[in-house]
């Protein structure tokens, strides 16, 4: 089933003022999320640029929701099936609920303008398992840019790391600004890049217009290899019948 | 202004390389034939693209032009009848000796028949036929004639695949755009020539023009390690 609701990322309205030196890509004021579904799985997008971790929080979640609540995985891959062949080689996961979407050149194209095949693959994941409470479907690596239509997710993660610098986030554009959940990864990394995460957080938190309800979290997944805070935002946006006690 | 306004914006729509109906992830062959250095350049593109064009081309062609015309015949609320619809997807079936040819053209089948359901009257049965099964579906639901149909399947037959030989070569856009304007007189030809054989014979009759070098590109891609293009 195509999503009906019609939500432009980072919401509708005005875009927020912004002075001289401010960001220039500013996350304007908006809706909020709409509600989550509750005749199928909730849809959550993981994107994100190349190597930034996409694939290793996907784990990481798995990790830690998989014995608590139903969950299938669809992958997005350019050339192959690597990050599937990943996923179900990591265990973390039963192989048979993690599809593989093949994307042609263009990761940012199967996820925003033409979803047509991760649709195919969403749709059948539940009607092969049966009833999911969530499906996550991480998008293939592409830029900053590449942002998932709201006619496939419910929600999305956008997933930056440390490693490229800590001006980032004062790259904005529409992953970083109007996410649902900004992650940035690789903390650990900070000191050997010499990336400054307060400035990461102040920039990000201005980048989305300091709005609760588009949070910033910061992790490591090579020490918190459940992503323990990610995994309690995605279980809050459950609808509260799925979400595990 | 009065009297019949031929349906024209639907067919458009339809051909547009933007529509969100899964093209884009398929090459038709022209990757497996980049990597086996069949293609090489803008002229191996315009020659394959002719070959492509005159076999499968014709095939789509005439077979979405029969599909869009026994639709129309049924009228246009009627379901569609499953076991005319059979024939037509086995008849398809047996013209694609690939069995990675026949995936490929079912999976984009399929995310036709999605978008056009968003777009026009069209049923949920058959949720994955042939390609070329669902543009006649669809054509016909748009409200367009055979000859449309076999028009958008004889274009997509040659349009997807230039556009896919760009990304893969870094080829010149603007050059493609010239090698497929070069060759839009013979798609015509070919869309013609495929809606008079949709009018004159039985789904059997239908050209059957093979081109055993696609089928062994299709299934040599379907085995390759590395692959930008699904087919
Ligand atoms: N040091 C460190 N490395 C990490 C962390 N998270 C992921 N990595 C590593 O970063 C590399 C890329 O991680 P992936 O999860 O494959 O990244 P991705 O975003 O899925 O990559 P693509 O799908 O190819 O775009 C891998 O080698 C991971 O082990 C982290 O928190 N710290
Ligand atoms: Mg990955």
């Amino acid at each position: 089933m195509h999503l009906e609701h019609d939500r432009p990322l980072g919401g509708g309205g005005a875009p927020a003022a912004s002075g001289g030196a401010g960001p220039r890509w500013q996350s304007p004021p908006g809706t909020p999320a709409g509600p989550a579904p509750t005749d199928r799985a909730l849809r959550v997008g993981v994107g994100g640029p190349v190597g930034s971790g996409k694939t290793a929080l996907v784990a990481a979640l798995c990790r830690a929701l998989a014995g608590r609540i139903r969950l299938g995985v669809v992958t997005n891959d350019i050339y192959t099936t690597e990050d599937a062949d990943f996923l179900r080689s990591a265990g973390v996961l039963d192989p048979g609920r993690i599809r593989a979407v093949e994307t042609g050149c263009c990761p940012h194209t199967a996820i925003r303008d033409d979803i047509t095949a991760n649709l195919d693959a969403v749709e059948d994941l539940e009607s092969d398992l049966g009833r999911l409470d969530l499906i996550l479907v991480e998008s293939g690596g592409d830029n900053l840019t590449a942002t998932f239509s709201y006619g496939l997710v419910d929600r999305q993660i956008f997933v930056i790391d440390v490693a490229g610098g800590d001006k980032v986030p004062r790259k904005g554009g529409p992953g970083v600004a109007g996410s649902d959940l900004l992650v940035v990864n690789k903390t650990d990394l900070a000191p050997l890049v010499g990336a400054d995460l307060a400035v990461m957080a102040r920039d990000a938190a201005a980048m989305r217009g300091g709005r609760a309800d588009r949070p910033v979290l910061f992790t490591s997944l090579r020490s918190d290899a459940g992503a323990s805070d990610v995994a309690d935002w995605v279980l809050a946006q459950l609808p509260s019948p799925a979400r595990p006690q | 202004m009065t009297g019949h306004v031929e349906a024209r914006a639907a067919l458009l729509l339809l051909a547009d390389g933007r529509l969100p109906a899964g093209g884009h992830a398929h090459s038709g062959g022209v990757e497996a034939a980049v990597l086996d250095g069949s293609i090489t350049g803008l002229r191996d593109l315009a020659e394959f693209l002719r070959g492509r064009l005159a076999t499968s081309g014709l095939l789509a062609a005439s077979f979405a032009a029969a599909v869009c015309r026994s639709v129309r015949t049924a009228g246009p609320a009627t379901e569609l009848a499953a076991d005319v619809l059979a024939v037509f997807e086995a008849e398809v079936d047996a013209r694609t000796p690939s069995p990675a040819q026949r995936a490929a053209s079912r999976a984009q089948g399929r995310t036709l028949m999605r978008v056009a359901r968003a777009a026009w009257a069209v049923p949920a049965h058959p949720a994955a036929p042939h390609h070329c099964v669902a543009l006649g579906i669809v054509a016909a639901a748009a409200g367009l004639e055979p000859r449309d149909a076999a028009l958008a399947a004889a274009h997509a037959s040659v349009n997807g695949p230039a556009t896919a030989a760009v990304r893969l070569l870094g080829l010149d856009p603007l050059a493609v755009t010239g090698v497929l304007a070069e060759i839009a007189a013979e798609v015509d030809r070919i869309a013609a020539a495929a809606d008079t054989a949709s009018a004159l014979r039985a789904p059997e009759r239908l050209p059957a023009g093979s081109a055993p070098q696609l089928d062994l590109l299709a299934e040599r891609h379907r085995t390759a390690e590395v692959r930008m293009f699904t087919s």
